[in-house]
């Protein structure tokens, strides 16, 4: 039997970048096919070659053994391709049903008739959509889910999902992975890209490795291990464990005390939280995702008020400190929502790499910009963090890939040398690359004598990384355990809400 | 490897502007009028016989420079990411603010003293009258366009109160407010010389100095880097340190100002009184002067430039060939919504681009407004 898809020499590029080069992959009936490969290696214009979005400069399409031409995605929806786009195509006002509707080309839509079909075949996926529920109002996961049902309303039996693991929590991760093994044994063929390589290890039969636009490789995912799949992805030996020297016995430098903090909706979102986070070491704070970790860090940062308690940085209160005295104190933060928050899109990768010192000298001097200094400084970043953009300095941050983008915030508040990092999901969405490159470079701060606050949802990051580990559950430090007695399960029990009880040192 | 790039505003502006005339053409070639023969009328209605008097060009570089300062004013605001539509009510009050303080100098006051005063006092009226909105922005959350357009009403009629009661031209006009002696305006006698043109007057080179200084303080300053970066993202800039809420009250001021400026130049120079009942329409003008010249100061310029031809040219061109008038106004308009449509598509997919990179939440919709 011929092969569901078969994609011959591939060859695309971009003006500058040869995004695929001579690429041929192919995937059969019934396996779930696991596309690996760094940011930019290609993975995405792949499948929009595929899907119909981007026209190869040359190579072929085959699918179940006939050559086809995909001129869009129409084309590919009657072919039985369906995506789950890495962002997604959704309505925010609409329902999960009006979405799921929207772009079927019919003239009348008989709503209710929809929504039942929807609501039977979220049952027989076991996705538990409500057709009803506005997008707006469900999670990521959840929407993730429409996304799904989009597909299968559709009748794919050819299903790409791209990253779909970046923006879910470990938990939905599992789940994604259960319903994805469902859709293999109801006959569907699954492409699933992604960089982390547990998953690939978890779910797919095999595995295409691209780097930089060529294929490095396809194995079995059975044999090979995630070592070697890394070495094929990032081109060189990739030390997947940590080694971490032990802690030195520092001074506490970082101090909350009965910190109270409101969220958005004048909710109590951190309640009575103390710790304290001592010179050369890593406190993780783990916690399942909206559990005040966001609020906390915020406040600590100066971006949200702290509502009671107080909080020093070597000895002074910085209470009520505004973010700039803060940030003269010698306090970094890597914030959570990098495009938000980390940077000014339209601005020049240079301006965004010098956008905490560009009001001190050398940066400026009474109240003009030295340009000169600017560029030095953002090229030294550049190089030092890998940071890759197209003309440098004078980038537009706004046409830089999401993991480059993440390397310049990292790269920006750690070259400050701050006595304190903040550091929110530092490796959220980044490739194993550039995951063991952040880790090495958040040990060396620490070896440098930095109190680092690790915030991440990332429970495994947090345990290899830390020195102690905070546990945050509804707002409430549940605890701080030492490296020794913090193992999964704890950890886990804590984060699901049983307290050590154990008050903080 | 330095290549040379133009930048891609600089060529949508251009290409606004090209469409603009050529729908002009193909409106002129429907009428049955030869476009050429039309658009050299209105070109030369800019500049008549300038070997002979310079009046007409004088009369074109100062509606530029007019309508330059209240470009300037919308551009500084929406850099931060401000609209300022009140900058109509921020001439009339900087104008009436510079009127009194001049009644109230001696006749034999120096020349540059008097110049001094009303450019100081016209700034600071129209700087305080735009501060208003953004102090409410600022503190309360209130929309600066429902504030402004609010303020320009106030504006209006406070004027016409003092005017007509305080400071009419005489017993019987009370409309117009006392005439001020080109002494005590913005006029000077050598440029009157050389244009051979009362309307021509100082504020020329205000608008040429505003069009380098707001470049300067955007571009090269501290604070101008702060206040853009207000206007690009707030929350960045909040996170860098940056006050977003002093931002939006300095760039407010500083939008009043140059309004002020505008007024100034236009009620004490191009006119030397006040007519009230109306708000001067070059402070709406400005929106499309600031449209046209994407923000940039050197753009604002260019746009003010050929808006100032297109305005000053278009009676000579009905004169001398029969179109009519109206067909100059047809040309900014479309240029004007080439324009809004350039900027609409940019910010669309800008929009959609920010959306993208902030994928991992791309879930909570509508956070990234500025
Ligand atoms: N529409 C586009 N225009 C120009 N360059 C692009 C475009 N899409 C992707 N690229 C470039 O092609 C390369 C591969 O990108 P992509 O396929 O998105 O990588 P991946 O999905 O593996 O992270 C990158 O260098 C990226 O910058
Ligand atoms: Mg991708």
């Amino acid at each position: 039997m011929p092969p569901v898809i078969e994609m011959r020499n591939i060859t695309k590029t971009f003006p500058g970048v040869a995004a695929n080069s001579n690429i041929s992959i192919t995937l059969e009936e019934g396996e779930i096919h696991a596309l690996l490969g760094e940011n930019g290696a290609g993975k995405t214009t792949l499948m929009g070659v595929l899907f119909g979005l981007h026209r190869p400069d040359s190579g072929s399409v085959y699918i179940r053994g006939e050559k086809r031409r995909i001129a869009g995605p129409p084309d590919a929806a009657a072919l039985g391709i369906g995506m789950v786009h890495q962002h997604f195509k959704l309505v925010p006002a609409f329902t999960v049903t009006e979405n799921i509707m929207l772009g079927t080309k019919r003239f009348l839509l008989n709503t209710k008739k929809a929504a039942a079909d929807i609501a039977a075949l979220s049952a027989r996926h076991g996705l538990g959509v409500d057709p009803h529920a506005k997008i707006e109002a469900v999670s990521v996961g959840m929407q993730q889910r429409v996304e799904i049902l989009k597909m299968l309303h559709r009748n794919a039996d050819i299903l790409i999902f791209d990253e779909p693991t970046a923006v879910l929590t470990p938990q939905e991760t599992a789940e994604l992975m259960k319903i994805m093994r469902s859709l293999i044994s109801q006959g569907k063929s699954i492409i699933f890209i992604t960089h982390k390589l547990h998953e690939i290890k978890a779910v797919a039969d095999r595995c295409t490795v691209l780097r930089a636009g060529k294929v490095s490789g396809t194995v079995n995912v059975a044999d090979t291990s995630a070592e070697q799949m890394a070495e094929m992805m990032v081109g060189r030996k990739v030390s997947l464990n940590v080694v971490k020297p032990p802690p030195r016995e520092g001074q506490p430098v970082f101090a909350a005390q009965n910190i109270t903090v409101w969220g958005a909706r004048r909710e109590t979102a951190v309640r009575q939280a103390s710790f304290e986070v001592r010179e050369g070491e890593i406190l993780g704070l783990a916690g399942v995702d909206g559990n005040g970790q966001s609020e906390l860090a915020e406040a600590l940062a100066g971006l949200r008020k702290i509502h009671s308690g107080s909080l020093t940085l070597r000895g002074k209160d910085i209470t009520r400190a505004s973010v700039k005295k803060r940030m003269r104190q010698g306090l970094a933060h890597i914030p959570e929502d990098r495009g938000k928050r980390g940077l000014i899109l339209d601005f020049s990768l240079a301006d965004n790499l010098a956008l905490a010192l560009y009001d001190r000298p050398p940066f400026s001097r009474h109240g003009l910009r030295d340009f000169n200094q600017i560029n030095l400084y953002a090229q030294k970043i550049i190089s030092d963090f890998d940071v890759r953009a197209a003309s440098g300095g004078q980038t537009s941050a706004r046409a830089m890939s999401g993991g480059n983008r993440q390397k310049a915030v990292v790269g920006r508040e750690m070259e400050r040398k701050p006595a304190v990092l903040i550091a929110v999901q530092p490796t959220r969405g980044l490739d194993v690359g550039s995951i063991e490159y952040i880790h090495k470079r958040l040990l060396a701060l620490r070896e440098d004598g930095c109190a680092i606050l690790l915030v991440s949802l990332d429970l495994d990051e947090i345990l290899e990384l830390s020195d102690r580990v905070a546990v945050i559950s509804r707002g409430r430090i549940a605890g701080v355990l030492g490296a020794a007695e913090a193992d999964k399960n704890t950890v886990g029990l804590m984060m699901a809400g049983a307290g050590k009880g154990a008050e903080v040192t | 490897m330095k290549r040379l790039r133009v930048p891609k505003p600089f060529i949508f502006a251009v290409a606004a502007v090209f469409s603009g005339f050529v729908a002009g053409a193909l409106l002129m070639l429907i009428i049955g009028k030869n476009p050429i023969v039309g658009y050299a009328a209105l070109f030369r209605g800019a500049v008549k016989n300038p070997a002979v008097s310079l009046s007409a060009v004088g009369q074109t570089l100062i509606m530029s420079a007019i309508l330059c300062l209240s470009g300037l004013s919308l551009a500084f605001a929406g850099k931060v990411g401000l609209f300022n539509i009140g900058a109509a009510g921020q001439m009339l009050i900087g104008g009436f603010a510079a009127s009194v303080a001049v009644y109230r100098l001696p006749t034999d006051c120096p020349k540059a003293l008097t110049i001094a005063v009303i450019l100081v006092v016209g700034a600071f009226g129209g700087a305080v009258w735009a501060g208003v909105a953004g102090v409410l922005k600022a503190r309360f959350g209130i929309n600066e366009v429902v504030a402004t357009i609010m303020l320009n009403w106030v504006a209006f009629w406070t004027v016409d109160y003092f005017v007509r009661n305080y400071f009419p031209r005489d017993a019987y006009v009370k409309t117009t407010s006392r005439v001020l002696p080109d002494a005590m305006s913005l006029r000077l006698q050598w440029l009157e010389k050389i244009f051979d043109s009362r309307f021509v007057n100082f504020g020329l080179f205000v608008a040429v100095a505003m069009v380098v200084l707001t470049w300067f303080i955007m571009n090269k300053t501290v604070f101008g880097f702060e206040l853009r970066a207000v206007g690009a993202n707030r929350f960045a800039a909040e996170y860098a340190g940056i006050h977003a809420g002093t931002g939006t009250v300095c760039a407010m001021l500083i939008a009043g100002a140059l309004a002020g400026l505008a007024g100034v130049t236009y009620y004490l120079g191009y006119v030397t009184s006040i007519q009230v009942g109306v708000l001067p329409s070059y402070g709406y003008d400005g929106i499309a002067v600031a449209l046209v010249g994407q923000n940039s100061p050197g753009g604002v310029a260019a746009a003010a430039l050929l808006f100032g031809v297109l305005r000053s040219g278009k009676d000579f061109m009905t004169i001398e060939t029969g179109i009519m008038n109206e067909l100059a106004d047809c040309v900014i308009a479309i240029i004007i919504y080439f324009s809004a449509a350039i900027m609409l598509y940019e910010k669309l997919s800008a929009k959609l681009t920010k959306k993208r990179a902030a994928a991992p939440a791309a879930a909570e919709t509508g956070g990234g407004k500025p």
